[in-house]
């Protein structure tokens, strides 16, 4: 059965990398916005985290390495390429940022040390974010607020309208949850 | 990649907060300034009577103005107006 049949079923789909960019390519309105929307966090963080840009610099980043994608996606040789291809977009252009800060510093540029393990990190960071949108949406809801969010239980019972008592053994069971799924995944990567 | 336990599974959701969300409604927005969405807004600015249309009837003062009325660009600019 091919995706555009199960979503006319009104299942919910997740495509893959692959998927979404040819989406794109084909004009679909709503795969560019899922596009950005599950990348945004990857290249905010590469431009936070990794290169340790300041917020108006990483702003300026962020806007051009989706608007350089938007522009280059049809020279994509490998459509499931997608995110290294960001990944390396966003390192260059950081790089570009830095080394233009740098004529105004005394000691000039310097990449931030590290940096390349912190992209590695937000790769398996990646793969976690992709494994939680298989979960429910409460799942998914309560793990993102807590830890990426970083709400406190009080504004998560009060968002979602549960005891805050009640909200540690879900986090607790979500986690587990996040794990087999993971595990499943790990399983079927090693069989094929 | 090596099947962390809870303990890592949580660092890592907690390595990818969101990027804040004007950013990511501007990149969702580029293929509409192709369509003219940036024009449209700086117009609506300058112009009362064009403003006071699009709140009124979004899609017939699109229409009226020979503008493109492709779906999304009408729901960015709905989102835009909603609160006028």
């Amino acid at each position: 059965m091919t995706t555009d049949a199960v979503e006319a079923m009104g299942l919910h789909v997740t495509l893959t990398d692959g998927q979404l960019v040819a989406r794109c390519r084909a004009g679909d309105p709503g795969a560019w916005n899922e596009l950005v929307e599950r990348f945004s966090r990857y290249v905010y963080a590469i431009a936070i985290q990794a290169f340790k840009l300041g917020e108006h610099d990483a702003e300026d980043v962020f806007q051009e390495v989706f608007a350089r994608a938007y522009e280059h996606l049809h020279k994509l040789r490998d459509d499931d390429a997608i995110r290294p291809w960001l990944a390396q977009l966003t390192r260059r252009l950081c790089i570009d940022r830095l080394r233009a800060g740098a004529h105004e510093q005394p000691d000039g540029f310097g990449e931030p040390v590290g940096a390349d393990d912190t992209i590695a990190t937000l790769d398996e960071a990646l793969a976690v974010h992709e494994a939680l949108a298989i979960l429910s949406d409460n799942c998914q809801d309560i793990l993102d607020r807590f830890f990426a969010r970083d709400e406190s239980y009080r504004t998560i019972g009060e968002a979602l309208d549960l005891p805050s008592g009640t909200i540690a053994s879900r986090i607790s069971r979500c986690l587990t949850k996040l794990r087999a799924e993971m595990e499943g995944r790990n399983a079927t990567e090693s069989a094929s | 990649m090596t099947m962390p336990d809870e303990e890592t599974l949580a660092e890592l959701l907690s390595a990818l907060p969101p990027a804040p969300e004007p950013w990511v409604r501007a990149a969702q927005e580029l293929p509409l300034l192709r369509l003219g969405l940036d024009g449209i807004i700086d117009r609506a600015e300058a112009d009362d009577k064009f403003r006071r249309a699009l709140i009124a009837d979004l899609e017939a003062a699109l229409e009226a103005e020979g503008y493109e009325r492709e779906p999304a660009l009408v729901e960015a600019l709905r989102r835009r107006f909603a609160s006028e």
